[in-house]
């Protein structure tokens, strides 16, 4: 065959890939139907629904304190702050003043909730680009805040402490040793994370530079959490509209401008120091009296509209409640923060490698089932 | 020069970063968290407030502190615990009392929620600390709670 011919054949032509549902680098049943030039990715199309579970429909069925612990399996790395997001917005609508115990207890949990989140992610995150070591690092320090809650709340994940009008039971008499044990422990593994990985010339430069996501576009596409800061838009929750204790306590967001990879990894890190501090600031002054607040036992909401906002490890969740009246909502709605982050995806991926692909998504940080709900 | 330079670095900060798992590698057993978990059967205990599964405890006499109130049932977000139950007559007061027959509980479907045990006002029902709960069939996994011929605590009142 002559040569200029079969030139001719080979011509360059996109086609598509699926990545996921089943793919290691997706952690979770993601599908992502990706169109690619070679190895240049053209479009990235993310396709939802293998892990639907009709939550908010079920919802509508359930009581209020039944809701609480369907959320637990939504995002279920950061499971106690969404169910205090559901708390809270009953709370509220039922203008029900929590004692100051509860709130203290809630933004401990809900800070070491975070922390247990972030180290897993910076575990995984480690393994997607390569540091298996990371992996084992990050777990190891999680399971000391798995011995705390599974002493404190009974279960290690799916806790479900919350109830509408205070907490389930009171803290364990561990709970407080505990914590501070951990404090004391992960204060001096937390720079050796550092040197692991963030200091690792190798890891930086494969994080440089891609996947950017400027600060216009972050706020346009609703990014939150350490994906909207790491761009520079300063979206945290727990200081714009702090519910809570947070409005007691002194603590920096954290803010990068490179809106890359590394800065989102970079803003997770600094966001473990300062779940710390927090921590730090009021686990010696947990205020003595009761653990919740006296509720009906069916709990109805005056007929309205009732929304609240919580920082999750992830980002903004947000409740929305419609009731009528009775007993169950009558529709009930939660903005997840991972379905915002995932939109961006095809914004920030297109034009680099599939590699790159896999090194942004380890850093939005998708947890799934948070997802499709 | 940028190039050798670096590999310089790159091979600087990757021993930095070995010195860490180095240091862990010589000393591999201490402040090591992980547990021998079918070895140490024997001493594994569970944290009290482990929810492990329903369970409703009897005393010597066979008697369990049920009163077949169902607000266990009524509480359960999914249907885990269903309750047949019927009236029969005090022989002391001569008045129809409530009496449960059977408290199922399917483990299969529990959520681990625990607001069944939070909502129970007798304490009737409390969460064991048995983890192992895997089966071949999972019919084994629907339980009757009351044990045969058990009758309710004297005195137990809802």
């Amino acid at each position: 065959m002559d040569t200029p011919i079969l030139r001719n054949n080979f011509k360059s032509e996109e086609y598509q890939i699926n990545m996921g549902p089943q793919h290691p680098a997706t952690h979770g049943v993601l599908r992502l139907l990706l169109t690619i030039d070679g190895e240049i990715i053209k479009k990235v199309e993310p396709d939802l629904g293998y892990i639907h579970r009709s939550i908010e429909k079920m919802c509508e069925r359930d009581s209020y304190q039944q809701i609480v612990h369907l959320t637990d399996r939504m995002d279920y790395l950061s499971s106690h702050i969404n169910n205090e997001a559901v708390c809270l917005t009953v709370e509220n609508a039922l203008q029900l003043e929590v004692p100051e115990r509860v709130k203290v207890i809630r933004t401990i949990i809900a800070e070491l909730t975070r922390i247990a989140s972030h180290t897993l992610w910076w575990g995984v995150m480690g393994m997607d680009v390569g540091a298996l070591t990371t992996y084992f690092y990050g777990f190891r320090d999680r399971e000391l805040i798995n011995d705390i809650f599974e002493e404190t709340c009974g279960a290690r994940l799916t806790m479900n402490y919350n109830i509408p009008g205070g907490l389930m039971f009171d803290i364990h008499p561990n709970f407080v040793n505990r914590t501070k044990e951990f404090i004391a422990h992960f204060k001096t593994k937390l720079p050796e994370y550092d040197l692991l990985l963030s200091g690792n010339i190798i890891f930086q430069k494969r994080m440089q530079g891609i996947g950017i996501l400027s600060k216009e576009d972050a706020i346009s596409y609703g990014a939150s959490g350490p994906v909207g800061r790491a761009s520079g838009y300063s979206c945290d929750v727990r200081i714009h509209h702090p519910y809570s204790n947070y409005d007691n306590v002194k603590f920096n967001e954290i803010l990068k401008t490179e809106g890359d990879t590394l800065a989102r990894y970079q803003v997770r890190i600094l966001e473990m120091w300062e779940s710390l501090s927090i921590i730090e600031q009021l686990i010696d002054n947990i205020p003595e009296g009761d653990f919740f607040a006296k509720t009906n036992v069916v709990i109805k909401l005056p007929a309205g509209e009732y929304y609240q906002k919580v920082e999750t490890a992830r980002g903004e969740l947000g409740v929305y409640i419609n009731s009528t009246g009775t007993k169950n909502p009558y529709r009930m709605k939660f903005r997840s923060p991972g379905f915002s982050n995932l939109s961006l995806l095809n914004h920030i991926a297109v034009g680099g490698k599939i590699g790159d692909l896999v090194a942004t998504m380890a850093t939005l940080d998708l947890v799934i089932p948070d997802i499709d709900r | 020069m940028t190039y050798f330079k670096d590999i310089y670095y790159a091979i600087k900060s990757l021993l930095t970063g070995m010195s860490v798992t180095g240091k862990y590698f010589l000393n591999a057993r201490k402040g090591a968290i992980t547990q021998q978990y079918p070895e140490n059967r024997a001493t594994l205990k569970m944290f009290e407030r482990f929810r492990g599964e329903v369970v409703m405890p009897h005393d010597e006499n066979n008697e369990h502190r049920c009163t077949g109130c169902q607000k266990c049932e009524l509480a359960c977000p999914n249907g885990s615990i269903e309750i047949i139950w019927d009236r029969q007559v005090d022989p002391e007061t001569g008045k129809k009392k409530k009496v449960i027959d059977q408290h199922i509980y399917h483990l299969g479907m529990c959520t681990m929620c625990s607001l069944c045990i939070e909502a129970c006002p007798t304490d009737a029902i409390v969460w064991a600390q048995n983890f192992e709960n895997s089966v071949y069939d999972r019919t084994t996994l629907t339980k009757v709670l009351n044990k045969p011929g058990s009758k309710l605590m004297p005195g137990v009142e809802d």
